[in-house]
């Protein structure tokens, strides 16, 4: 097993498009920048767009790009795979440091891209990434809700230890939620991973607080924060910069800083309890997003 | 012909053979081929080749993968143990008993070597995942073959893909049953070669064996001595560990371990004790002796026991770390089988002397056997390894006597364009390429698992050796290789 003791392993899942990747830099960034934690990125999504925010670039060279340039992940060498921060991730900077690296992964529809999450992520532990000294923070980023095996590496035992699931008030959405808690679930018995809370990245839909809220508890977990949604993100990322970065005095920095506190200072880990199918339809059903269905109308066409 | 000569020989059939190549692939395998040259110091790796890279595509390699440096060379001759294949079942199936790894015990009772134990993956479990079904395989090789002391989990390419967590299931299952089982992460498409299985396989012991819940192996019988050792890397193919361990035996010392060939969970148990670890192929296992030396403090040389100058050189060397008694006794041994290996050599070398050799093997014998021929007055002129890194190379070249060419990685085009080139006696190497040359009407012997012969290991394994060189050389049937409307006359 790889790392100090004292290193504690997070990871951010959710829904795809849902912001996991903007979320999960703004934090980061925070509990740098605040709480002087010093943090190695984990990016696992072919997209690799989990470290642009903090190395102010487009996209950083993947692990599995160079192991395709080089012809084996064996020549890879680990500074062409691993970033550090610009700016005030930088390791000169004070407060905490940033090193930033991504999976990446094949084109949309061709190779495995899980099998590519778990080659990169031994790759950094054989390289003795997780043993960088003064390293407080693992936090890996995956793609989507736990579509595969490889998907479920950072999980593992051994790996990141606590899951935060970045969601919002949409059906789908909070479908993908519940189903991240059963990947969870089936792991948090042989390895020890724990679901440590939800994120709502708010689409201000309605009831949207209430919701996320009633689903945290139903499957036994906390709504950690519910981040409000704030045009200022979208300007940030448009000089490849974190809220915290580009605009430290402003109201959703400080949303960031609350949610980095609750994670460094988060103690509620637990074993979800992920809810059914229908169950799931009755909470919608009961915040009033879905209508109760008409059973004699089912299948029926619309009447001319 | 001088050795001059010779060398500048060497070097235009590598450039010959080179031409063959688009302009790519000859860059690439430049690097691999070599002349090399025993005194020059300027050379960093024997004919300065390169190694341990990816196969060039495209050309017929006679590589393995890592499950196959796992399964096949590491894990697979431990007897007690069950070693399942993890996947579909091909890869178990044609990695069945193979090797030749000799051992002694009731197959199916309380050894399970030659047998192949499989998780026959089928579509649902690559779609659904496979941890449950493996579950099951343990819970089943528990009711029909309780007496296995451990399990090992070897993991096949899909296992990888599928991302299936083969070490949770482990952990689980073990602690149920309560017995050792391992989980080896070494499915085939990592690394460039069965090189990385070795490697994997050495750290799953490192995990699983040194570091692991041991507790249903019982070692209080067995009391540590002063001349304790252990074979590390032997894997008894056709009985080598045998025909070793009584030199040992004889000179005094106590072989607590076989590493792997005929060995037994308990023996592995045990090693972490001896004195000093006798490291025969350096290549699939130096991981574990390096382990053992920063762990618990045990040294390990290197030996060889091909032909009787390098087993000589190397019981010396071995009672050299020991008191003088063993080194009498090491003496004794020595003088005891002088007249036997007097006599073979008289028989033989006559028959055998000037003959030239061109090898192609996997982990030590290129090197370690060119003694053995020398001694028959025979000359490796040429010789590589499939999966060799730099620091195999370099040993090499303390090995050869004059210019010889090196080929690493050799593919089936250039090993037959070598052997046509350079018109050898006899050549040397694996199944695959056996009925190459004896169809071109060359003599041929196997040397992966030396040709259902064996011992070749020590002593009486140089006498079968002998024996063994001069059936494929002087044959009969090699008069007859001519047709008769293209003979003479």
């Amino acid at each position: 097993m790889a790392g100090a003791a004292s290193l504690r392993q997070i990871a951010f899942y959710g829904k795809g498009g849902i912001g996991k990747s903007t979320t999960s830099q703004n934090t980061l960034a925070a509990m740098s920048h605040y709480f002087d934690k010093n943090i190695m990125i984990v990016g696992c999504d072919p997209k690799a767009d989990s470290t642009r925010l903090i190395l102010h670039e487009k996209a950083q060279d993947t692990i599995l790009s160079l192991a395709a340039e080089m012809g084996t992940i064996e020549d890879v060498e680990m500074e062409q795979a691993r970033l550090w921060g610009k700016g005030l991730f930088d390791k000169e900077t004070p407060g905490g440091w940033i090193n930033c690296t991504e999976s990446g992964g094949p084109e949309p529809g061709v190779g495995c891209a899980g099998r590519g999450v778990i080659t990169a992520i031994n790759f950094l532990e054989e390289e003795g990434a997780y043993d960088e000294e003064g390293l407080d923070f693992v936090s890996y980023d995956v793609l989507g809700d736990v579509v595969c095996g490889g998907f479920a590496m950072p999980i593992r035992e051994g790996k990141a230890q606590e899951i935060y699931i970045v969601m919002s008030g949409e059906m789908m959405a909070m479908y993908a939620a519940n189903n991240i808690s059963k990947g969870i679930l089936k792991y948090a018995n042989t390895g020890g991973v724990r679901l440590a809370g939800l994120i709502c990245n708010a689409r201000m839909t309605d009831k949207e607080y209430d919701l996320a809220l009633e689903l945290a508890q139903r499957i036994g977990t906390q709504l950690i924060h519910f981040v409000p949604r704030n045009n200022i993100v979208q300007h940030a990322e448009l000089r490849r910069m974190t809220v915290v970065e580009y605009s430290p005095y402003s109201d959703q920095a400080r949303e960031y800083k609350e949610l980095a506190r609750k994670i460094v200072y988060n103690d509620m880990k637990i074993i979800p309890t992920p809810i059914s199918m229908d169950d799931l339809e009755d909470l919608l059903l009961a915040f009033g997003l879905e209508d109760e269905v008409d059973e004699s109308q089912v299948g029926k066409a619309a009447e001319a | 012909m001088g050795p001059e000569t010779l060398e500048a020989k060497q070097k235009a059939a590598i450039e010959e053979i080179l031409k063959a190549y688009p302009e790519k692939a000859a860059k690439n395998r430049e690097k691999h081929l070599g002349v090399g040259t025993p005194n020059d110091e300027n050379q960093k790796t024997c004919g300065d080749v390169r190694s341990n890279k990816k196969t060039v595509p495209g050309v017929m390699s006679q590589r393995g993968c890592a499950y196959a440096g796992s399964k096949g060379v590491v894990w697979g001759p431990i007897k007690d143990m069950i070693h399942i294949s993890h996947g579909p079942i091909g890869c178990g199936q044609y990695s069945r008993a193979g090797r030749r790894n000799y051992y002694i015990g009731v197959t199916g009772v309380d050894t399970f070597v030659t047998m192949n134990f499989c998780s026959d993956f089928q579509e649902n479990n690559i779609v659904f995942g496979g941890d449950k079904k493996l579950g099951k395989c343990v819970d089943e090789i528990e009711v029909l073959f309780p007496l296995n002391n451990g399990i090992t989990v070897q993991s096949e390419c899909p296992i990888g893909l599928i991302g299936d967590d083969i070490n949770a299931v482990a952990k689980t299952k073990a602690a149920e049953i309560g017995k050792t089982i391992v989980p080896v992460n070494c499915e085939g498409f990592r690394g460039v070669s069965q090189s990385l299985g070795h490697h994997i396989a050495n750290d799953a012991v490192r995990d699983y064996i040194f570091d692991g819940d041991l507790s249903h192996i019982d070692i209080s019988d067995v009391t540590p001595t002063e001349y304790d050792v252990a074979i590390i890397g032997d894997y008894n193919i056709g009985g080598d560990t045998w025909s070793s361990r009584i030199l040992l035996e004889e000179m005094g010392l106590r072989v607590v371990a076989q590493w792997s060939g005929d060995a037994t969970m308990k023996e592995m148990a045990l090693t972490p004790k001896v004195k000093l670890n006798l490291l025969h192929c350096y290549r699939s296992m130096n991981y574990i002796s390096r382990h053992m030396e920063k762990e618990f403090g045990i040294p390990w040389i290197e030996y060889n026991f091909f032909g009787p100058s390098q087993t000589i050189k190397s019981l010396r060397k071995i009672a050299a770390f020991f008191d003088e008694s063993i080194q009498a006794k090491c003496e004794e041994v020595i003088a005891k089988y002088q007249p036997m290996i007097d006599a073979v050599i008289a028989k033989y070398k006559p028959r055998l002397e000037g003959k030239q050799v061109m090898l192609f093997v996997g982990g030590l014998r290129p090197r370690h056997v060119i003694g053995a021929y020398e001694d028959l007055g025979m000359e490796v002129i040429g010789t590589g390894y499939e999966f060799a890194h730099d620091d195999d190379y370099k040993r090499t070249k303390e090995e050869i006597f004059r210019s010889t060419v090196i080929y690493d990685d050799v593919n089936e085009y250039e090993l037959e364009a070598f052997v046509k080139k350079l018109q050898p006696d006899l050549v040397a190497s694996g199944i695959k390429e056996k009925y190459v040359f004896q169809k071109m009407g060359l003599p041929y012997r196997q040397m992966h698992s030396w040709d259902y012969s064996g011992p070749y290991h020590g002593y009486d394994g140089f006498a079968i050796f002998a024996q063994d060189m001069d059936l494929a050389i002087n044959s009969p049937v090699w008069a007859h290789s001519k047709a008769p409307w293209e003979k003479e006359g």
